[in-house]
């Protein structure tokens, strides 16, 4: 496992396109959350201290850093179809088969590498939001501290089912520019679908279905946080609350695609001839 | 002898096409095999089957004694198929280093390697900066890592300008002397008879001949002959039963054998009878010759 981590890392690393998308997709996520939690000063006219607002108090914090976090993973989302365009068009992928690698092989250091950068991402904002609550929250009781650290593995999922959605679109594609494009396609189909249920029938049997497509279940594993920034603020609005925790069957859902996606690479890559 | 390959009725099609047709042979150790046909004749397909990149439609093939999965026994082989792949983006060294990884094997070897081909100056440049004649060469290297216990190159001097050409053979020959099995794929047959000793010919997807290139066809050679008595030899000759085919060209009369016969019982023969030959040579079809004669014989 090591090995196959290993191949795939040299391929990554000394490419200098991936070099740079994997760096952007790990330093800008938290650049953007120091800057969000120092003071601004705006000309002199006002501060802007996103810290008072509340946002950075434990236990909200995982919720709201995870959920942002999230959106960097479009970068690394570049560099994973790339990897599989890049061993077609070099047809490296023919070459490191005749050279020993079995097709299993090579599904799983994709995997393996896209686990490893989805769990090196965690830690690392884990470790920052973390650091960050204890500095900002008002509340640094253990118990409060731990209470939603399971946004943490939402986020780990969400991370691992995304590209192991692009894995397959790359090796379904071949080509790294059709599949960023499926996945946009992909997306705007789940909400036609989502649309024609409505006309059909109604929202509420659509949002059920809806919450089982591939993109819409890594999407409600870490529910958009601002109804919650805003309900910290006005206590007294009981319709304002929803349901954002994270929950089993969510979990399964998106576990499954991640199994099914890398099991249809594997069966696409056996039957294939190069 | 030592199995290093087995085929057994293999078979492939791609829709329609049938690229290989109930092919069987096998390749044994120490040799240096052939794969002989015309483009389109399946020896692509054939290695690509056998490497693991292309699926079987029917038939079976296994790597030496049968009990290694295909990828492992990949691991001992070399195998330069088409063109060179590697990662453009990496220097040399760096794209033989991640072969050494695929195939588990030690690094150490990466520069030895290098220098057989020639590309030990130019180990920190990046692959995309090499001409076609160095690629190859740089795959050459690559196919060598694990110092395989054969070595397979489809068309490896294909593209290439003269001097890429005599390189290239000149390193399969190099290797050919060190005793490691070779098995080449190529349609330019001057290749495969400069280099080969045994040879197995296809012609769309079908087997018409496998075995050594000296046997290929049932011939004892043929004379090349000029005479002062021109019109008295070819007398001779056509009431001999030793001679076949005659054909006259520009003066030279060319006679096949159907026994064998040397050049001097020949001379002494035709000496006998009060024929003296101004010119004499013996030869064996080349290997062209004999191709075309296999192939028109089916036709």
């Amino acid at each position: 496992m090591i090995r196959l981590v290993q191949l795939e890392l040299q391929k990554l690393l000394l490419n200098r396109t991936s070099k740079i998308l994997i760096f952007i997709s790990f330093i800008l996520p938290f650049t953007v959350l120091i800057l969000s939690s120092i003071k601004i000063n705006v000309f002199g006219f006002f501060t802007l201290e996103l810290g008072e607002l509340g946002i950075f108090n434990f236990p909200i914090i995982w919720h709201i850093t995870t959920f942002f976090a999230s959106y960097f993973k479009f970068f690394f989302a570049i560099v994973v179809v790339s990897m599989i365009g890049n061993e077609y068009s070099n047809k490296t992928l023919k070459q490191n088969l005749i050279d020993g690698l079995s097709k299993k092989e090579f599904i799983l250091s994709k995997f393996y590498t896209i686990v490893f950068f989805s769990l090196a991402a965690t830690l690392l904002i884990g470790l920052a939001t973390f650091l960050i609550g204890l500095y900002y929250s008002s509340y640094t009781e253990a118990n409060i501290i731990f209470r939603e650290v399971d946004f943490l593995l939402a986020y780990f999922l969400k991370l691992v089912g995304f590209f192991s959605l692009c894995l397959f679109f790359g090796m379904l594609l071949k080509r790294s520019a059709f599949a960023l494009a499926f996945l946009v396609i992909l997306y705007l189909l789940e909400w036609i679908i989502v649309g024609i249920i409505t006309w059909q029938f109604n929202y509420n049997i659509a949002e059920k279905i809806h919450n089982f497509f591939p993109l819409q279940s890594m999407y409600k594993l870490i529910d958009q946080p601002i109804q919650r920034m805003v309900m910290t603020k006005f206590p007294d609005k009981a319709d304002l609350a929803y349901d954002y925790a994270l929950h089993f069957h969510e979990i399964v859902i998106v576990l499954g695609w991640t199994a099914l996606f890398i099991f249809l690479s594997y069966r696409l890559l056996k039957k294939r001839d190069l | 002898m030592e199995n290093i390959l087995t085929i057994n009725n293999l078979t492939k099609k791609f829709g329609y096409l049938t690229a290989v047709k109930d092919l069987s042979f096998t390749i044994n150790k120490g040799n240096v095999y052939g794969i002989l046909g015309p483009n389109g004749s399946g020896k692509s397909t054939t290695l690509g089957i056998v490497l693991n990149v292309v699926n079987k439609t029917e038939g079976n093939f296994h790597w030496f004694d049968g009990n290694t999965s295909t990828h492992d026994a990949l691991k001992k082989v070399g195998a330069i198929i088409e063109r060179p792949n590697f990662y453009p983006y990496m220097t040399a060294l760096q794209n033989l280093k991640l072969v050494c990884k695929i195939k588990g094997v030690d690094t150490s070897k990466v520069e030895e390697k290098l220098e057989v081909v020639g590309l030990l100056d130019r180990r920190n440049s990046k692959f995309r900066t090499f001409s076609l004649g160095m690629k190859q060469r740089l795959a050459i290297a690559s196919a060598l890592l694990n110092d395989p216990e054969i070595l397979i190159l489809d068309e490896p001097t294909n593209g290439l300008d003269p001097q890429g050409i005599h390189q290239i053979r000149q390193i399969i020959k190099d290797i050919a002397a060190n005793g490691t099995t070779i098995l080449l794929a190529s349609h330019l047959l001057d290749e495969v008879e400069k280099v080969c000793s045994h040879v197995v010919v296809l012609r769309k997807g079908e087997k018409l001949y496998s075995g050594r290139v000296d046997e290929m066809i049932n011939s004892h050679g043929f004379f090349e002959l000029k005479a002062d008595k021109h019109d008295e030899l070819i007398k001779l000759l056509e009431t001999d039963t030793s001679f076949g085919k005659i054909t006259i060209e520009d003066e030279i009369v060319t006679a096949f054998l159907n026994n064998p016969m040397s050049a001097s019982e020949f001379n002494k023969l035709m000496f006998s009878k009060d024929i003296t030959l101004s010119h004499l040579v013996k030869r064996k079809e080349s290997l062209e010759e004999q191709f075309l004669q296999l192939t028109d014989n089916l036709n």
